[in-house]
C-alpha cells in the first residue's frame, strides 16, 4: 500500500429534501463497495425478517429504532467507507425541515456534499434551502444527484429540466456544481457502477464523483492565526514551562519570530515549540495543536488572538455586520442577551439591527422584527468587549462565529464588516501602551508566588459620607499585619496630582481622571499589591472604563459599601455600614479569599 | 495533513477545549485500547501530564490483567486515579453470572448505575493515594460536569450520530431528537445547573485508525489484545462473562494493523464478540439512552 493511498482522507454531507433517497444511496453505495461490516448487513436483514418487513438499503444506516419507525433520518449519521483512493466520512443528514440543525452540524464537518433531489418529485423547498446552507457552511464542492430515475423511466428530457431549473437558482448564489448525476439509489444505477439504462449519460459514477472532489488545502499560505486556548504551568509536577496552547487555524510559525496577541497587542518572541513523544520542531502549520513558549513573561490568557508581527492585522471592533442563520426554537430578538462565541473568545451581546430576513428557498427578502427558526438575515451585532477577527475575503475561518442562546449553540454567522464603535480611540491608545510596555524579568505570577497573594485591585464605592475611606484603611491594615502587600488610594490623591491639570469641575474631564485612576492602578496590579481604592458614585460606565483599561480586568473587585446601591452600578458584592466594622473586614476578606487572592489559614 | 495526524490534532484540540471549559472535569478510563489512546492524547494535549482524573468503573467481572494495567500505568504516569463500583448489586449477587440478571440487566446494574452515581458523587469514589499505592475513600463528591469519554462513532449506530460535546440532563439520559447543532469548532461548553456534558474527542476514529495510532505511537496495551500462543486474543475488551475471545494469531500491534487492513478482520464488525450488544436489537441503544457509554 503506497503512502498515497493512506494518508488522504475526506468528510463528505449527503443532503436533500426528506424522502429523496438519501440514506439509500449510501447504503446502496457501501453494499455495492463491499463496506459493509459482516455483522451489520446480516444483522439488520435478519431484524427485517423478524418483523416481516421488506429489506431496505436505508436501513443499515438508520440504525436507531426510532428511525426506522418513522422512516427518516433523525440526525446526521456517519459512515465511514474507503475506496483505494481515500477514507470517506459519509455523513447522512436528515430531509425534513424540523431537523435542520441537524443538517448543519452534519454538513459543516464536510468539504464537499452530495445533493439529492428526487427525479419524480422534482425540486422542492429544502433542495433549495439547504444549498443555500452549503453555501453558507462554506461548502464550495457539491455533486447534484437526480435520483429515482427509475420511476421516470430513466429520462434524458426530465434529468435536463431539473438540471436547467437547479442550475437557474444556484446561479444566483454564485454556486457551481461540479457534477449532475442521474442516479438510482434503488437500482444502483451509476451509483457505483455505470448504468446501461441511460446511455445518453456520458459522466461519472457517484463513486467516481467522490475520488474527483479536491481535498482543501490547509490555509498554510495565509497569515498566521491562532486564538489561544490556555496558557499552561504544570508547576506541581516540577515541569516549570509556561506554554501557550492553541490549534493554528491558518498560516505557519517559526522558533524566533516576533508575535503580537490581540486585542491587548502585547508582544513576544516564539522561544520554543513544545511536544510530546514527538520529534522536535522548528515550524507549525495550519492545521496542527500546537504550545509554544515565548520570550517575554506576559499575563496572557484564553481568548487573545496570537498573530506574526509581520503580517497584516486582523479586525477589532465590538459592532459588526453579519449575516446569520438561525436554528433556535425562541427567535433572535433585540433586547436580549446573547454569548457569541469566534476562536476562544466568549463574549456577551446584543442584536442591534435586522437589516433583512432572507428566504433561503425563494431567495425573497423580508423586513422583520425578529429571526425565527431556520430564518437566514443581515444583522447589527453590540458585543460587550471588542473581539478579534477577519473579514470574510480575507480569512474565512477567521470570520465565522457562533451565538449561544439559553446554553445551546442556536445561530451561526460569517461578519461582513467591522463597523466602527465608540471605544476605538481608546482602544487603540491602550494597544500602543501594550505593545510599548517595558517588561521586567519578574512576572505577575513570579511574585504572586513570592509574595503569597495575587494583586488586585479592590474599589470600595458608595454615597458620600459614609465611611468608605475608614472601612479601606483599616481592611489595608488587617492585610499589612497579616504580612500581605497591599496599598490604600484615595481617589482625591490622584485628582490632585496626577490629575490636577485638568479641572475638576469640567464634566467631560471625569473620563479622563477615571482614566488616569486606571492607569495607576494598572501598574500596582502589576506590581503585586492588593490595591485598595475608595471613590464615590462610581457608576457602570466608570467601571467598564476602569476595567477596559486593566491589563487584568478580572482582578477589579467592586464592593458597594454603605447602604443601597445608588448608582447603574452592577456590583457581585455589597458591604453594609451597620456599626460592625470587624464584621465588615471579616467578609471583605472572605470575598478575596473566594477569588483566590489571599489564602484561607 | 497526514489522516492520523488530523485525527491526534483535533482530538487534543477537543481535549484542550473540554479542559478550558469545565471545572469539575473526568475521563473515563475503561482500560480498553479506545480510551487508552484517549489518555495518551491527553498526555499529547498537556505536554506529559494528565491535569484531570481518570474514572474507571469496576464491574468486579473485568479480566484482572485489566486492573493491574490499571494501576501499574497509575503509578508510572502520575494519574489521578478514582474506580466506583455497585457495591450493593454485587452483594446482594444481581448479576448475570450470578443468574439473577439478565445480561442487559447486569449491564445496568454493574456499568450504568455505578456509573451515574459515581459522577453526580452519590456513592463512594475510591481515589489512589500515590504514597501508599491503594485506593482510599475519596472525600470530594462534587459532581463531575464534563465527562471525557472514548466512544467512537463506527461502533454501532447510535454511536455514529453523536456530538462531540454531548447534553445529558438531570436524570443522565440522552435526548437523541433534542440534540443541539454543533459546527466550526465550537462546541457546547456552557450547561444548566444539575445536568452535565459527555465530551467525545475520538468519535472521527476507526478501529484501524486506533491501532494505527497504538503502533505509531507506541502505547503500550492490555497484552490481552495480543495472542499469548493458544491462537486466541481479546479484540473488545469487557467483563469476563460476556465478551469472548476471538481466534486469532495476532501477536504484535503490527499483527492486528494488518489484520484489520486486509486480513480476517477487515470486514466482521469489532462488538461481534459482546453478548449484550445482540440482545438489544443489534444496538446499544437502550443502554446509551440511560447513560450507558
Amino acid at each position: 500500500m503506497s503512502n498515497q493511498e493512506r494518508d488522504e482522507d475526506m468528510n463528505v454531507a449527503i443532503v436533500g429534501h426528506v424522502d429523496h433517497g438519501k440514506s439509500t444511496i449510501i447504503g446502496r453505495l457501501l453494499a455495492d463497495t463491499n463496506s459493509l461490516p459482516e455483522g451489520k448487513l446480516e444483522r439488520v436483514k435478519e431484524t427485517c425478517r423478524r418483523n416481516s418487513k421488506p429489506f431496505e438499503y436505508s436501513f443499515l444506516l438508520d440504525a436507531l429504532k426510532d428511525e426506522q419507525a418513522q422512516g427518516i433520518t433523525i440526525d446526521a449519521a456517519r459512515v465511514f467507507f474507503k475506496t483505494p483512493k481515500r477514507k470517506y466520512i459519509i455523513i447522512d443528514t436528515p430531509g425534513h425541515i424540523e431537523f435542520l440543525k441537524n443538517v448543519v452540524t452534519g454538513a459543516s464537518r464536510a468539504e464537499a456534499a452530495l445533493l439529492v433531489i428526487d427525479a419524480h418529485e422534482g425540486i422542492q423547498e429544502n433542495s433549495k434551502r439547504y444549498c443555500y446552507m452549503l453555501s453558507m457552511l462554506g461548502i464550495k464542492q457539491i455533486a447534484v444527484l437526480i435520483n429515482k430515475m427509475d420511476l421516470e423511466d430513466y429520462s434524458q428530457s426530465r434529468f435536463e429540466q431539473i438540471k436547467t431549473d437547479y442550475a437557474e437558482f444556484l446561479a444566483k448564489l454564485e454556486m457551481k456544481p461540479t457534477a449532475y448525476i442521474p442516479i438510482s439509489g434503488k437500482e444502483g444505477d451509476n451509483v457505483a457502477t455505470i448504468s446501461n439504462k441511460m446511455p445518453w449519460y456520458q459522466g461519472y459514477t457517484v463513486l467516481d464523483q467522490l475520488d474527483l472532489f479536491l481535498n482543501q488545502k490547509d490555509p498554510e499560505d495565509q497569515d498566521f492565526r491562532m486564538p489561544v486556548q490556555d496558557v499552561y504551568k504544570f508547576t506541581r509536577d516540577g515541569d516549570n514551562r509556561r506554554i501557550v496552547a492553541g490549534t493554528i487555524i491558518s498560516g505557519r510559525i517559526s522558533v524566533g519570530d516576533e508575535v503580537l496577541f490581540y486585542p491587548s497587542n502585547k508582544k513576544s518572541t516564539i522561544k520554543t515549540i513544545e511536544g510530546f513523544n514527538t520529534p522536535p520542531r522548528n515550524t507549525v502549520s495550519a492545521g496542527y495543536a500546537v504550545g509554544v513558549t515565548i520570550t517575554d513573561h506576559l499575563y496572557l490568557k484564553r481568548g487573545e488572538m496570537m498573530i506574526r508581527a509581520d503580517q497584516a492585522k486582523p479586525e477589532v471592533t465590538s459592532r459588526i455586520k453579519a449575516n446569520i442563520f438561525w436554528l433556535g426554537r425562541n427567535p433572535f430578538v433585540m433586547g436580549k442577551n446573547y454569548m457569541l462565541k469566534i476562536g476562544t473568545q466568549k463574549i456577551d451581546m446584543e442584536l442591534e439591527k435586522i437589516e433583512t430576513v432572507i428566504d433561503a428557498s425563494s431567495l425573497d427578502y423580508q423586513q422583520k422584527e425578529q429571526v425565527n427558526r431556520n430564518e437566514v438575515a443581515e444583522v447589527v451585532l453590540k458585543l460587550k468587549s471588542p473581539i478579534v477577527f477577519d473579514l470574510p475575503h480575507i480569512n474565512i475561518l477567521t470570520s465565522r462565529f457562533v451565538i449561544v442562546d439559553d446554553y445551546e449553540i442556536w445561530g451561526g454567522g460569517i461578519i461582513t464588516e467591522a463597523l466602527s464603535d465608540e471605544k476605538k480611540a481608546y482602544r487603540d491608545k491602550l494597544m500602543l501602551r501594550n505593545y510599548k510596555w517595558e517588561r521586567s524579568m519578574i512576572d505577575v505570577d513570579d511574585r504572586a508566588e513570592h509574595y503569597n497573594q495575587r494583586s488586585c485591585l479592590i474599589l470600595i464605592t458608595g454615597e458620600k459620607a459614609v465611611g468608605k475611606k475608614a472601612f479601606a484603611k483599616t481592611l489595608e491594615k488587617h492585610l499589612f499585619l497579616e504580612g500581605k502587600h497591599t496599598y490604600y488610594l484615595g481617589i482625591g490623591s490622584v485628582l490632585y496630582g496626577l490629575g490636577s491639570d485638568i479641572k475638576l469641575s469640567e464634566k467631560n474631564n471625569h473620563e479622563e481622571h477615571m482614566r488616569r485612576l486606571a492607569e495607576v492602578a494598572n501598574i500596582l496590579l502589576d506590581s503585586g499589591v492588593i490595591l485598595i481604592v475608595t471613590a464615590t458614585m462610581i457608576t457602570q460606565e466608570d467601571l467598564e472604563l476602569i476595567r477596559s483599561t486593566l491589563v487584568m480586568p478580572e482582578r477589579l473587585i467592586p464592593i458597594w459599601y454603605g447602604g443601597k446601591i445608588a448608582t447603574n452600578i452592577q456590583v457581585a458584592y455589597q458591604i453594609y455600614n451597620d456599626g460592625d466594622l470587624d464584621g465588615a473586614i471579616d467578609k471583605a476578606k472572605r470575598i478575596l479569599q473566594n477569588k483566590g487572592i489571599i489564602f484561607k489559614p | 495533513m497526514e489522516h492520523l495526524d488530523k485525527l491526534e490534532n483535533k482530538s487534543v484540540h477537543i481535549l484542550r477545549e473540554a479542559y478550558a471549559q469545565f471545572k469539575n472535569l473526568g475521563m473515563l478510563w475503561s482500560i480498553g485500547k479506545d480510551s487508552t489512546v484517549l489518555l495518551w492524547l491527553t498526555r499529547k494535549a498537556f505536554f506529559g501530564h494528565v491535569p484531570f482524573p481518570l474514572i474507571h468503573i469496576d464491574t468486579a467481572y473485568k479480566i484482572p490483567e485489566m486492573i493491574e494495567h490499571r494501576d501499574r500505568l497509575a503509578m508510572e504516569w502520575n494519574l489521578d486515579m478514582i474506580y466506583g463500583q455497585n457495591k450493593e448489586a454485587l452483594r446482594l449477587k444481581q448479576t448475570f453470572p450470578d443468574g439473577n440478571a439478565t445480561r442487559l440487566e447486569c449491564c445496568r446494574n454493574l456499568k450504568t448505575l455505578a456509573l451515574e452515581n459515581t459522577l453526580n458523587g452519590r456513592w463512594p469514589r475510591f481515589r489512589l493515594n500515590h504514597a501508599t499505592g491503594k485506593y482510599e475513600v475519596d472525600q470530594n463528591t462534587e459532581p463531575f460536569t464534563g465527562i471525557i469519554v472514548g466512544v467512537r462513532a463506527d461502533e454501532e449506530g447510535s454511536r455514529s450520530k453523536e456530538r462531540y460535546f454531548s447534553p445529558r440532563d438531570r436524570n443522565n439520559d440522552w435526548n437523541i431528537e433534542e440534540q443541539p447543532p454543533e459546527f466550526w469548532n465550537q462546541y457546547k461548553t456552557d450547561f444548566a445547573p444539575g445536568t452535565h456534558v459527555r465530551i467525545h474527542p475520538l468519535l472521527d476514529w476507526t478501529e484501524l485508525d486506533i491501532w494505527e495510532y497504538i503502533e505509531r505511537e507506541n502505547i503500550p496495551i492490555v497484552s490481552l489484545y495480543l495472542d499469548q500462543g493458544d491462537g486466541t486474543r481479546y479484540r473488545s475488551l469487557g467483563c469476563w462473562p460476556c465478551t469472548k475471545p476471538v481466534k486469532s494469531n495476532a501477536k504484535t500491534v503490527h499483527d492486528i494493523v494488518e489484520e484489520l487492513r486486509t486480513g480476517k478482520f477487515s470486514t466482521i464488525a469489532e462488538r461481534d464478540g459482546r453478548d449484550q450488544d445482540k440482545e438489544d436489537g443489534g444496538g446499544l441503544e437502550a443502554l446509551r439512552r440511560d447513560g450507558y457509554m
